[in-house]
């Protein structure tokens, strides 16, 4: 390591008009809490590109979930309200319903989502709200350090399964966006990950689509993030991401789980 | 032939080392510096003149520190 040099920058390139990447305007300055490599931040910043893009900045309302994202508030320079512990899909029910023409997003980990608020959950989605469920699937409790989730793969070691998780006393990992695509009144519910370049670009498109939707009143939308939690999966950022590519998306099977009048 | 003559600039002081850009960059131009920022990660760093623009190493960075340049010549 210790003979690498930083190349310059080249002034020929390195020029406003040039510019093909930078941070969406409505992601704030503020350092993100998160430690290295974490999913969390990716899914801020594409969400927050996506309202950059829509120019709805001013017209979206966002609810913070219980969880490692809890201060995504801070992060997002739009209204935002924060929830309860698992109770972000049932905030999110009222402020829609008091302010129709708002768009509304929920953000919400899958200990928040899955476990202590899973009737909130299915109850809004099988009643079609019309908001958008942004679900940050890592498989563990991160913020409390790593316990088992409903998500948790069989055989995860977690701090509460220290031997693995066993299916046969701990359950199956719960496939959130199947279960819910199953309801009726569900519209658009697709499975992203964020863990190379080629799955962010796909993500990124169905957080634009299904806002498309919100757009249209189309009914309750959910992408799902298989993300990752190198800290409490115990491996480097780089490690998560190869867990995440051959670990979690053979559970978690990435794509489109329900389109507008498809499967 | 028209060529594309790519270049990045980082944030470093927001930077946590998490590596996720360099083995997203297809060109290997970006490494790790040996010094480390105010928080005391070492942080990424330009280490050769052969960025494309590819966009690849900004889509994987969870802090969104990496502007990207691209600029077209014939
Ligand atoms: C009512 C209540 N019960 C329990 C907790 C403790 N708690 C805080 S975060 C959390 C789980 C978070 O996991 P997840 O939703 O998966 O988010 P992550 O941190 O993994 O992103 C729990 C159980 C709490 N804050 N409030
Ligand atoms: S504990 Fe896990 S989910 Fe929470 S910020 Fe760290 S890596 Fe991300
Ligand atoms: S834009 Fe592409 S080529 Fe340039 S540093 Fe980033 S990943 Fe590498
Ligand atoms: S991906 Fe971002 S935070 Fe991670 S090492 Fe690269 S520039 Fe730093
Ligand atoms: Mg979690």
């Amino acid at each position: 390591m210790s003979n690498l040099v930083e190349v310059p920058v080249n002034p020929e390139v390195v020029q406003d008009q040039f510019v093909v990447y930078k941070k969406p305007k409505t992601l704030t300055d503020k350092p993100l809490h998160y430690c290295p490599g974490c999913a969390h931040g990716v899914v801020h910043k594409l969400l927050m590109e996506v309202v950059d893009e829509m120019d709805i900045q001013d017209k979206i309302i966002g609810v913070a979930p219980v969880g490692c994202s809890v201060f995504a508030y801070d992060y997002m320079n739009i209204d935002m309200q924060e929830a309860a512990h698992g109770r972000a899909c049932a905030v999110g029910t009222a402020i829609k319903r008091m302010m129709p023409d708002k768009f509304v997003f929920t953000y919400q980990g899958d200990g928040d989502l899955a476990a202590i608020g899973i009737a909130e959950t299915i109850h809004a989605a099988n009643r079609g709200e019309n908001m958008l469920v942004v679900f940050i699937n890592n498989a563990v409790y991160g913020m409390t350090s790593g316990q088992m989730a409903p998500t948790t793969l069989p055989d995860m070691v977690t701090t509460t399964t220290p031997f693995g998780r066993d299916v046969k006393t701990m359950g199956y990992p719960l496939r959130m966006s199947e279960l819910l695509a199953q309801l009726p009144a569900t519209y658009y519910i697709t499975r992203q990950s964020v863990h190379n370049a080629v799955s962010v670009r796909k993500a990124k498109k169905a957080l634009r689509q299904a806002l498309e939707y919100q757009k249209e009143g189309k009914g309750f939308c959910m992408v799902e993030f298989v993300g990752n939690c190198p800290s409490n999966w115990r491996m480097t950022p780089l490690e998560s991401q190869k867990f995440v590519e051959e670990k979690m998306t053979q559970y978690y099977v990435v794509g489109d789980v329900k389109v507008p009048g498809g499967k | 032939m028209a060529k594309s003559l790519g270049d990045i600039v980082i944030n470093i002081e927001k930077c946590k080392g998490c590596e996720l850009c360099i083995a997203a960059c297809p060109m290997e131009t970006i490494a790790l510096s040996p010094k480390i920022n105010q928080k005391g990660y070492h942080y990424a760093i330009k280490v050769q003149d052969n960025c494309t623009g590819c966009l690849n190493c900004e889509l994987v960075c969870p802090e969104a520190i990496i502007t990207v340049y691209r600029k077209i010549v014939k």
